[in-house]
């Protein structure tokens, strides 16, 4: 039985979320922005030809979106997260073994099917998921995750929207135009590194001699080439890993000048990152925290900065969080300068159960934090987010910019439901 | 060039060896003060370690009643669990969706406004279903009939007529609606 592997991929994911409930959006250019309205982060096909870049600055682009009636949206991440979980569980429908690769893209197995199928197989994925969750998809196929990555690019163009690349001809034919910069697990800076050795082409890469690959560079581009060989060298990871740092920070809605205004801010982030510590059951023993002014900004240098503070004991509490990454801000603050964005990332994660208790810590005191803090998450779990919170984090958390392009949350509020007539 | 002697230690060079082993550890500064406070005041309890088992918690089995001489609930057997109104009314949870209704069009089939109505995108939406249409980029209720290429998308409230979809117009059913949620209070 030959591996099968298939890439689905949700088109354009955020704005195809909002179009399911707003119908009228269909057709026209529609792009969503990144959280406090920084950029676009997904652009309607409409909205592309239009010339506006992924990653483009707001300010960049007003013009055209002025000019051209652009319906602009505020990232909704809690209505995006429950259509991804939608597209994902209808997916599991079709192959017992599904990797959910990001929030809009899976793996899925489908070695079990016979090659002259699996064209078919994928147009009903295509059809099954559009009809349930509205949500349109790209789908590649090929005898290794790069390849079937390979195939969803070009499906991305196809009009059927579903592309196997299995046979050996069409896989030469395909790679030999193919840019390495696009292969999986390539950007543009190793890509650009390839090209001074010779390697243009994903097919370049594929013809080159693993051994000197992984002598003149590492082995994680020795596995890409192999895989652009058809040898699969990474299967379906059903289970999801917990993950290896956790990063809570956001861009200010306008800039922000006082300490107190940073420190309400980061000690917001810290608690946001205790929290998910919690959820996942890890804790951390190494706080980065970090701030930044605009870097679009004309006047002023612009000045960025971080801070490691590592804990004495691992920990997951919210109170040591803050504490912690308030210390660290007091070494990184500069006077007089108009902050942007504001962070902080929780590193050398383990799990809460190998925390090493030392024998400087109460026991009794441990147990007793623990159950506040369990009690703390219970209740924000049942009476909504942020209904109980430290009061560091501050209460009118005026740094934070009322979110206001956002749509409704139309699958999670009773109250902001699709509304028909 | 410099050169490399073969160094000997000499016999008895150097610290006696303590009688009992030692070893050296590292401990984070601040630990250190704390660590000869509490030396100082006699509360350094040597060995003390504390035990994983206090700090990991226990699940406790939700269904367990307690043993009481020697006779177990004899309903511990027989439970069939709770009713569950979402597995009751959603039978495909990824394609189900809820729409609250706005307009009186439906009321002849107990559809009020402020209704609120449970769509399942994955059911066909064969004529004289009740569905959730996309007519001209806005949503609505209506009775779906379909005969020949004639697509009608009919009111259930006398007030109104049906409304005949021609081709060019902009046309899609979204869902088929399973169930109303009607309040009474």
């Amino acid at each position: 039985m030959n591996p099968i592997f298939a890439l689905i991929d949700c088109n354009s994911f955020f704005v195809s979320c909002e179009k399911v409930f707003q119908p009228h959006l269909e057709g026209q250019p529609v792009i969503v922005l990144s959280s406090n309205d920084g950029c676009a982060i997904a652009r309607s096909n409409e909205a592309k030809a239009l010339g506006i870049q992924m990653g483009a600055p707001l300010f960049k682009i007003q013009n055209i979106l002025r000019k051209n009636r652009v319906k602009v949206f505020s990232s909704n991440f809690s209505l995006y997260g429950d259509m991804s979980a939608r597209v994902m569980e209808t997916l599991k429908t079709f192959s017992p073994s599904l990797e959910v690769y990001s929030i809009d893209e899976a793996f899925l197995d489908l070695s079990s099917l016979r090659e002259e199928e699996l064209f078919s197989y994928g147009s009903q994925i295509r059809k099954i998921v559009k009809l349930w969750t509205g949500i349109p998809v790209s789908i590649g196929m090929g005898s290794t995750k790069t390849l079937a990555k390979v195939a969803n690019h070009i499906a991305k163009k196809h009009p059927f929207g579903c592309y196997v690349l299995t046979k050996l001809e069409d896989i030469e034919e395909v790679l030999r135009t193919f840019p390495l910069q696009e292969v999986w697990g390539i950007g543009r800076q190793w890509s650009k590194k390839l090209s001074y050795v010779g390697l243009r082409t994903a097919w370049d890469l594929a013809q080159a001699d693993i051994d000197w690959i992984r002598k003149t560079f590492n082995l994680s581009l020795a596995r890409t080439a192999l895989e652009l060989k058809g040898l699969p060298c990474s299967n379906i990871e059903g289970l999801v890993s917990s993950k290896k740092s956790i990063i809570s920070s956001r861009s200010f809605g306008k800039s922000v000048k006082s300490f107190e205004d940073l420190q309400e801010a980061i000690s917001f982030h810290a608690s946001k990152v205790a929290q998910k510590l919690r959820q996942q059951k890890s804790v951390t023993a190494l706080l980065n925290v970090f701030i930044r002014t605009n870097p679009f900004h004309a006047e002023g240098a612009y000045y960025t900065n971080s801070c490691i503070v590592p804990l004495i004991f691992p920990s997951q509490d919210t109170a040591v969080l803050i504490k912690a990454a308030r210390a660290g801000l007091e070494k990184i603050f500069n006077k007089g300068l108009d902050y942007k964005k504001v962070g902080v990332m929780a590193l050398s994660l383990a799990s809460e159960d190998q925390i090493p208790v030392s024998i400087f810590q109460n026991s009794k005191d441990l147990l007793k934090r623990q159950t506040l803090l369990k009690t703390l998450d219970k209740l924000n779990g049942q009476f909504g987010r942020d209904s109980l919170f430290f009061a560091s984090e501050g209460v009118h958390k005026t740094w934070c910019s009322k979110v206001s392009l956002k749509s409704p949350s139309f699958t999670q509020d009773w109250t902001q439901l699709p509304r028909v007539r | 060039m410099t050169q490399h002697h073969q160094r000997k230690r000499r016999p008895g060079a150097g610290r006696k060896p303590n009688l009992v082993p030692t070893k050296a550890i590292r401990l984070p500064l601040p630990l250190v003060k704390q660590l000869l406070e509490l030396k100082a005041k006699g509360a350094l309890e040597v060995n003390g370690t504390i035990p994983a088992s206090t700090l990991s918690s226990v699940a406790i089995p939700l269904f367990e009643s307690r043993v009481q001489a020697g006779f177990p609930s004899p309903a511990d057997d027989f439970s069939e669990g709770t009713l569950d109104l979402n597995t009751y009314l959603i039978k495909h949870k990824a394609a189900t969706f809820f729409v609250r209704v706005t307009g009186d069009s439906m009321t002849g089939v107990g559809i009020f406004p402020g209704d609120i109505l449970i769509v399942d995108r994955s059911l066909p939406h064969s004529s004289g279903k009740i569905v959730i249409a996309v007519l001209n980029g806005e949503m609505t209720v209506k009775r779906f009939k379909q005969a020949g290429d004639e697509v009608l998308l009919c009111p259930e409230n006398d007030k109104y007529s049906p409304i005949c979809v021609s081709e060019d117009e902009d046309f899609s059913i979204w869902g088929v609606v399973t169930n109303v949620i009607h309040p009474l209070l």
